[in-house]
């Protein structure tokens, strides 16, 4: 047996199969759903890190199932699809261990789980898909899987957050299924290929291209929460924080940036979108996207609110960094989509035990709770750090490398917008810090749980400190071989070297 | 020759329900075990039939057989194709389906009519989809019709007489159109066979005249805008089963007709006619789609709601004809197959809501579904089809329908197809969003039997599962290349 030819799809499965059967479990088996949602993980995580080792090999992982009539279904291990496999098959695992801590004896935890399996099969799919219909079947089904975990507390707010987040995702993935069907109308495949598929097609075609980059790129850029495109990302906020973390950090905006640079790269070729003359203007839209975020996290007084507006702002880093071209722009843009995925996930993380333990949810309320919590804001000001770009850590290695490659490309003014936008993330996180570490506590929390010996339950620490630990690891350890960047570079260098 | 090539499984197909019917109507007490041992027994002989065809090479696969020997003109003939093979898989796979629902949903007094009635449906529609004439075809039109009435009056009280009553005059209306179509036919060319026809056809403004008749009259039947009007409150009034049947099936057997005749009768008969009534057609589908979703959405009862659905899902049928290519009659021939599967499992899911609670007023549907977890999957999971999302059967039709419009230039018909699916994701989460919270039940609750929650679980899978065999399900449509009728 070939065993090439299964892993793609065994990982796929692995998570598919551990939802469905907790989907039947009964809600108060508490211990096999544990058991199975963390053997699921690490199973997971297993088959990835074979994989990984194999790609690095030179081993050629590719399944293909018959779908349409010279359409297959095609999940395949390429250099950048492991960049998001990896990130989203790690972060998974500690999302999982998070959120059983997170929802301890609430109910319906069986529905719960089952989705959150489903979303990072279809995360991991989104990943792995070879050509733009696996990639539009897997992003899609994201979009099914991500209502349930919005509105699973059922209250008015969550219910109005998740028909928000349907009327964006659905029309957006009508946008990108209309562009995918012209596309494949005019091309006849779909298959990603490095440097594209479309140079060859006849000039005349060429507006046509034109357009089907604007549905293409507008319908991934409501997931990636693209300015004006970004409305349901700050209302989605009423989730669980396990399920914000999905959401910010390992899936759904993820999802949506990682499908702009497949576009981008395998779809049209970076030099060819360049002379279509479409890099450009997405780069500017990135750069309103980063700088209208962060201005709009300013004056945000709910905690995860203000998070959510700097999800905004951060993850067109990586569409600028694409947008700018330029191997070196490219570089920071790539290594920002791990980036961003750590530093989020720690901030969300931390913003759920200050809910939970203390029932903060304001940045007003946060006066003095590093004294309470020493270990939870020891990993959010790393984190916050992080965003802001402070040397070493994790933000700073994508700035540097965003604006060297900006000046590499001759377009200084994205200088000014990193600059800027880094001023910002100082303006809304520092206070943040400033309040949290030297300001007098209040009397009281505003609703406050004991958890014994720690600040608050173990499950829900550990997992913003590994990452917060990870921040600081993928920044100062850039250079070493396997760090997000050593990674980023060797796909840089497939999409570029001649 | 081996055993299961020798029968003549096509006959068994009609003649099997027409048994069913008596024995169910002449042992009463037994009509649910008969019924179900025939259910069985038809979907055992289509799946017999397929194997037959499948073996088969001469005729491309197609399969003819001449009732007790004598031929066309003077006998019967029955035929087989890829169409009519699909066709009578997906109605013994809903129906089997249905039987089972069926035996749990019933009391016994209401058991002992729908037995016979609903094994007399099964034989009508095995029969019309093997008819390889137009005259059988009305035959067998009528007699479905009106076992059809007789099964939305099942429910009993004022409403039902009245939807059953306009059910039936719309019926016999309908039939007539089309029957004085066949008698134009026969007088101009002096056949009913399909082939020969089809053969023999040219213009004339008799021809002409039977085109609008036929297709004036499959229309009311098929409940296209705007002479859907029928359909809602017939649906509404009916049992969940027997909703099930008429939307899966009965709409889509007169569907069928109108696909025979446009690929194999008229096609010869004036081309410019033919694409001028495509557009109209193609319009009314567009008018289909959006008044049956906007209707859909202003729904206060659910069923009424999943009735609406229908009739903007028919309306995705229609927009083949201004296409007129192969990929456009298989895409809407596979959004055919896939909606009678998944509108089978949504109606089939209202029901066990509205048996649990006893209503299916959708405001109050906080108080039901968050205990009926499986229905509530069942129809999220019809819901995706319907909306056309992948991967199910309503995806692919929905990729290959917008595939033809492209390739023919007419991508504006694409435009329709994602409001529509737009349309849908409005209204299915309009019911899964109470999935999410829940309310006290203010009065008894009746369980539901667990087969009643399978059977729409079940169903609402195979429709999903019907987006991931689709080379297969494509290449049983090509046998005998019922499409090779048309234009390009």
């Amino acid at each position: 047996m070939n065993w090439d030819a299964w892993m793609p799809l065994l990982i796929v499965l692995s998570s598919l199969l551990v939802g469905l059967v907790i989907f039947v479990l009964a809600e108060d088996r508490v211990k096999t759903r544990i058991w199975l949602n963390m053997a699921g993980a690490l199973f997971k995580l297993v088959l990835v890190a074979i994989m990984l080792w194999g790609v690095f090999n030179g081993h050629h992982y590719e399944t293909r199932l018959p779908f349409l009539p010279g359409l297959d279904l095609v999940l395949r291990a390429d250099a950048l699809s492991m960049l998001f496999v990896v990130l989203s098959s790690g972060l998974w695992l500690l999302t999982t261990v998070y959120a059983i801590g997170y929802l301890e004896g609430s109910p319906y935890r069986s529905r719960f789980f089952g989705f959150f399996s489903l979303c990072v099969t279809a995360t991991v799919g989104v990943a792995l898909a070879g050509n733009l219909i696996t990639f539009l079947l897997f992003y899609e089904l994201l979009t099914l899987a991500t209502y349930p975990l919005i509105v699973h507390r059922g209250t008015e707010a969550s219910r109005r957050a998740g028909r928000t987040y349907l009327v964006y995702t659905l029309a957006g993935g009508a946008l990108l299924l209309i562009g995918t069907i012209w596309l494949y109308t005019l091309s006849g495949t779909l298959e990603f290929t490095a440097r594209g598929f479309l140079s060859a097609l006849d000039s005349s075609h060429h507006p046509a291209l034109v357009m089907i980059f604007v549905l293409l790129i507008a319908g991934l850029g409501v997931k990636a929460a693209l300015v004006p495109l970004h409305g349901w990302l700050p209302q989605a906020m009423v989730a669980p924080a396990p399920v914000s973390a999905l959401l910010h950090a390992v899936a759904v905006v993820k999802a949506g940036a990682f499908g702009i640079v497949r576009v981008v790269y395998d779809v049209y070729g970076i030099e060819f979108s360049a002379s279509l003359g479409v890099t450009l203007p997405l780069a500017m839209l990135a750069a309103v996207t980063i700088i209208y975020g962060s201005i709009r996290a300013l004056f945000q007084d709910d905690l995860k609110r203000r998070l959510a507006f700097s999800t905004v702002s951060q993850v067109s880093y990586i569409v600028l960094g694409i947008a700018v071209v330029g191997p070196v722009a490219t570089v920071g843009g790539l290594v920002h989509l791990v980036h961003q995925g750590v530093m989020k996930i720690t901030l969300f993380f931390c913003a759920g035990n200050f809910a939970e333990t203390l029932g903060i949810h304001k940045v007003s309320e946060m006066n003095g709770v590093g004294r309470r919590m020493p270990w939870t804001m020891a990993a959010f000001t790393i984190g916050a750090l992080g965003m802001i770009g402070v040397p070493p850590l994790a933000g700073f290695i994508t700035k540097w490398y965003l604006g060297l490659g900006a000046l590499e490309a001759g377009q200084g003014w994205v200088i000014f917008v990193l600059v800027g936008s880094s001023l910002l993330n100082a303006g809304y996180f520092l206070p943040i810090l400033y309040a949290a570490w030297f300001k007098a506590p209040a009397d009281s929390w505003p609703a406050e749980r004991s958890f014994g010996r720690h600040e608050t339950a173990l499950a829900l620490l550990v997992p913003p400190v590994i990452t917060a630990l990870l921040v600081v690891a993928v920044g100062l350890l850039a250079s070493t071989p396997f760090s997000p960047l050593h990674w980023a570079r060797f796909i840089t260098t497939l999409e570029y070297t001649p | 020759m081996n055993l299961l090539q020798n029968i003549p499984w096509l006959v068994l197909l009609v003649v099997l329900p027409l048994a069913g019917s008596m024995l169910c109507f002449l042992f009463p007490q037994r009509g649910k075990l008969l019924g179900l041992m025939t259910a069985l027994a038809i979907a055992a002989s289509v799946l017999a039939l397929t194997y037959q065809i499948m073996g088969q090479v001469v005729n491309q696969g197609a399969l003819r057989y001449a009732v007790g020997g004598w031929g066309a003109p003077l006998g019967i003939n029955l035929y087989v194709d890829g169409l009519s093979l699909l066709m009578l898989l997906v109605t013994a796979l809903v129906g089997l389906a249905i039987s089972i629902y069926s035996s749990g949903y019933f009391n016994n007094d209401k058991a002992k009519h729908f037995w016979p009635l609903w094994m007399l449906l099964w034989a009508a529609l095995n029969a019309l989809f093997l008819s390889a004439d137009i005259f059988n075809l009305y035959v067998t039109l009528e007699l479905m019709g009106l076992a059809a009435v007789a099964l939305v009056a099942l429910a009993g009280g004022a409403d039902a007489l009245a939807g059953a009553m306009r059910y039936l005059l719309v019926s016999l209306l309908g039939s007539l159109c089309y029957l004085l179509g066949v008698a134009l036919l026969y007088h101009s060319f002096g056949s009913v066979d399909i082939v020969t026809l089809g053969q023999r056809m040219e213009s004339s403004p008799a021809v002409w005249a039977a085109v609008g008749l036929m297709t004036t009259g499959l229309l009311l039947k098929t409940a296209l805008f705007p002479l859907h009007f029928w359909l809602p409150p017939a649906h509404a009034s009916a049992p969940a089963p027997v909703s099930a049947l008429l939307s899966a099936l009965v709409v889509k057997a007169s569907f069928y007709i109108l696909l025979r005749l446009w690929l194999e009768v008229f096609p010869v008969a004036s081309a410019s006619l033919e694409q001028s009534l495509g557009q109209l057609l193609g319009l009314l589908g567009v008018a289909a789609v959006l008044w049956g979703g906007v209707q859909a959405l202003r729904q206060t009862r659910l069923k009424l709601l999943v009735a609406y659905s229908t009739v903007a899902q028919i309306g995705y049928l229609f927009l083949a004809f201004p296409l007129a290519s192969i990929i456009g009659w298989k895409a809407a021939f596979y959004m055919l197959l896939s909606h009678a599967v998944a509108k089978t499992a949504m109606f089939l899911a209202a029901g066990n809501i509205m048996f649990y609670g006893g209503h299916d007023r959708i405001v109050d549907l906080d108080q039901v579904a968050h205990r009926l977890p499986l229905t509530l999957s069942a129809f999220g999971l019809a819901g995706i089809s319907l909306m056309g999302l992948p991967p199910s059967g309503g995806f692919i039709a929905k990729w290959l329908l917008l595939e033809a419009a492209i390739l023919s230039g007419q991508w504006w018909w694409g435009i329709i197809l994602i409001v529509g699916g737009l349309l849908t994701g409005a209204y299915v989460f309009k019911v899964i969003g109470y999935a999410f919270i829940e309310s006290d039940l203010p009065h008894e609750s009746r369980a539901v039997p667990k087969r009643m929650e399978w059977v729409a679980l079940i169903l609402a899978l195979l429709a999903i599962a019907m987006g991931l065999i689709v080379p297969r399900l494509l290449s049983l449509m090509e046998i005998g290349s019922p499409f090779a009728g048309s234009s390009l």
